[in-house]
């Protein structure tokens, strides 16, 4: 086994996903399955080659420290679950 | 001819010289979406009022003697590309209810030009998959042939060209979702390079690895709608800041000198014969005009599903963490705390594919398994970026199948992702690679399925795919503009 249940759901948890009992089983297996596959990179020797992030090799990409427009607040908020009018609602936090 | 049957091209000559206007044209387009989009499924929404009235200013601009690369010329976009105060789902409940505050990069390029709007389309959620059926607002059938697949993950980009409900669509492709589906459909898609065209208000997926692209009739309206969207964009800081050349420059007949070649591990086993000896047969027609042939090998080929298959679910791990319910889309209710209100609207939000890739992308690069996984995937995808490099150096550019098989019926590997995920294996490394690739109809197989060829070239050589593919076009003479069974 590549992954094991208690895996799964601990990386569902990082993920901040439930699972049910029915997708903790498929997903177990289908986890594993892919990550049996991939093991096949294993067969290469990559020691001393550089991972490649980017297809271009790219520095930072700045622009002049100059202030733009920005959404209006009330186009920003418009599409939010719940909000106040002013900020985004969320379930109490303290 | 009906007007819905012309290429943009034709249809920009018609309204230029005054025998068709852009009304006349969006109506005809919208009587064929009410005529087939109840099988075709392409669209996830579409407004017949706007649609009329973005043709009706169309036309009074040309009147007044304004002009702009599609003025008139109705067309869609895949539903992840952000429109102002027009829903944008990706195809997913957890942004049923979104509507984008801002256009897209290239959403604003098209308005500026004066393209006519029609609407946007069904994908794959999120668009992770290989056959648009994890959409959660209509999967799209293959326009050829009742109850196929019409690929992914721009499977509705597609099918809308192909059926005729629009002149031209946008997609977008991660791993061969405008190649993929261009070929299965018959229609023409380009995946440019890595940076040429602008993602701003595109909804990410993997960031390293998505690019936009347009999906058309055929090779010149490919080459105009690149002309529109191409260049460099503050917005995006990975937009590559070089000049953008007319693509339409590149549409000249004759391939003398033309070095393609043809990698020797795209043509394995797994390989469908028919689709072999389509590809055999364009390979036959350069080589007719004048091209030489080089076979070459891109040793690594064999690696790119599973290198795909960790970098790009770790990438969109991390992308898709921002839908949690705060800001945007769907929020589940009641939740006793927040990380709970997290978890439920995530986990009722999401489908399977993208949960699974959730997880696979959060295992990769989580403590303890990141040097083991995506460090891996990232060295081995450089040594499959050397492999292209070396391939270039021999050739301009590569002529392969798009996929193994042409499309197949729906329901097919959807309990098997690893299956499913082994269909993309031809497109993958164009993506891994930054690289720009294309495909253009090559025929039709005894059962009347459309294939499609794959051509790759080197960062920013645009040009070269076009110029192939416009020749590759020419010789065939297919001469099919709207899909028919």
């Amino acid at each position: 086994m590549k992954i094991t249940r208690e895996e799964v759901l601990h990386v569902a948890h990082l993920a901040r996903l439930n699972l049910d009992e029915d997708e903790l089983v498929k997903m177990t297996a289908q986890l594993d399955t892919i990550l049996s596959y991939v093991d096949k990179l294993s067969e290469l020797d990559t020691e001393n080659i550089a991972p490649t992030t980017h297809a271009h090799q790219s520095v930072n990409a700045f622009r002049e420290d100059k202030v733009h427009k920005s959404l209006p607040r009330e186009d920003a908020i418009a599409n939010a679950p719940e909000d106040n009018g002013e900020m985004f609602k969320v379930p109490r936090v303290i | 001819m009906k007007p819905y049957e012309l290429t943009m091209a034709e249809a920009m000559e018609k309204m230029e010289s005054g025998e068709l206007s852009s009304v006349e044209l969006t109506r005809s387009c919208l009587d064929r979406i009410a005529e087939v989009e109840p099988q075709v499924q392409a669209f996830i929404s579409h407004d017949e009022e706007s649609a009329v009235a973005q043709a009706e200013q169309a036309d009074s601009k040309r009147a007044n003697g304004e002009n702009g690369k599609l003025l008139g010329i109705p067309l869609a976009l895949k539903d992840l590309l952000c429109t102002e105060g027009v829903r944008t789902t990706c195809g997913s409940d957890i942004l049923g209810n979104f509507i984008p505050p801002y256009d897209a990069t290239v959403v604003e390029k098209i308005k500026k030009e004066g393209g006519v709007v029609l609407g946007k389309l069904t994908m794959d959620e999120f668009a992770m998959g290989s056959t648009s059926e994890t959409c959660k607002f209509g999967v799209p059938e293959n326009p050829w042939r009742e109850g196929y697949v019409a690929g992914g993950s721009s499977g509705g980009s597609a099918a809308a060209v192909a059926a005729g409900e629009c002149l031209v669509t946008l997609g977008s492709d991660t791993g061969g979702s405008i190649r993929q589906p261009a070929s299965l459909c018959g229609v023409v898609g380009m995946k440019p390079t890595y940076g040429r065209v602008s993602r701003y208000g595109l909804v990410a997926f993997a960031s390293s690895l998505d690019q936009i692209g347009p999906l058309s009739r055929d090779v010149s309206d490919c080459a105009l709608m690149m002309n529109v969207i191409s260049g460099y964009d503050q917005r995006d800081s990975t937009s590559v800041n070089i000049d953008t050349p007319d693509y339409t420059s590149s549409l000249v007949e004759g391939v003398k000198g033309l070095r393609v070649g043809v990698p020797r591990e795209y043509f394995g086993e797994g390989l469908d014969p028919e689709v072999r000896s389509i590809v055999e047969n364009s390979i036959k027609v350069l080589k007719e005009g004048g091209a030489e042939i080089v076979d070459v090998s891109l040793p690594h080929t064999d690696y790119c599903v599973a290198v795909y298959y960790l970098i790009a679910p770790a990438e969109a791990s991390s992308n898709l963490a921002r839908f949690d319910g705060v800001a945007y889309g769907y929020r589940a209710q009641d939740a006793a705390s927040l990380v709970d209100m997290y978890k439920e609207t995530r986990s009722k939000g999401f489908g399977a594919e993208v949960k699974r890739r959730i997880l696979i992308g959060t295992y990769a690069l989580s403590s303890g398994y990141y040097d083991a996984y995506y460090k891996k995937a990232s060295q081995v995808r450089t040594i499959i970026l050397n492999d292209f490099k070396a391939a270039f150096e021999k050739c301009d550019v590569l002529v392969s199948p798009v996929t193994p098989t042409p499309a197949w019926p729906k329901g097919e590997n959807s309990d098997d992702p690893l299956a499913m995920y082994l269909t993309d294996i031809l497109t993958l490394s164009t993506n891994l690679a930054g690289i720009p690739g294309m495909s253009v109809p090559g025929g039709f197989n005894k059962e009347g399925l459309p294939v499609g060829i794959q051509l790759q070239s080197a960062h920013f050589r645009e040009d070269v795919l076009l110029k192939t593919a416009f020749n590759i076009e020419k010789s065939l003479q297919l001469g099919v503009r709207v899909a028919h069974r």
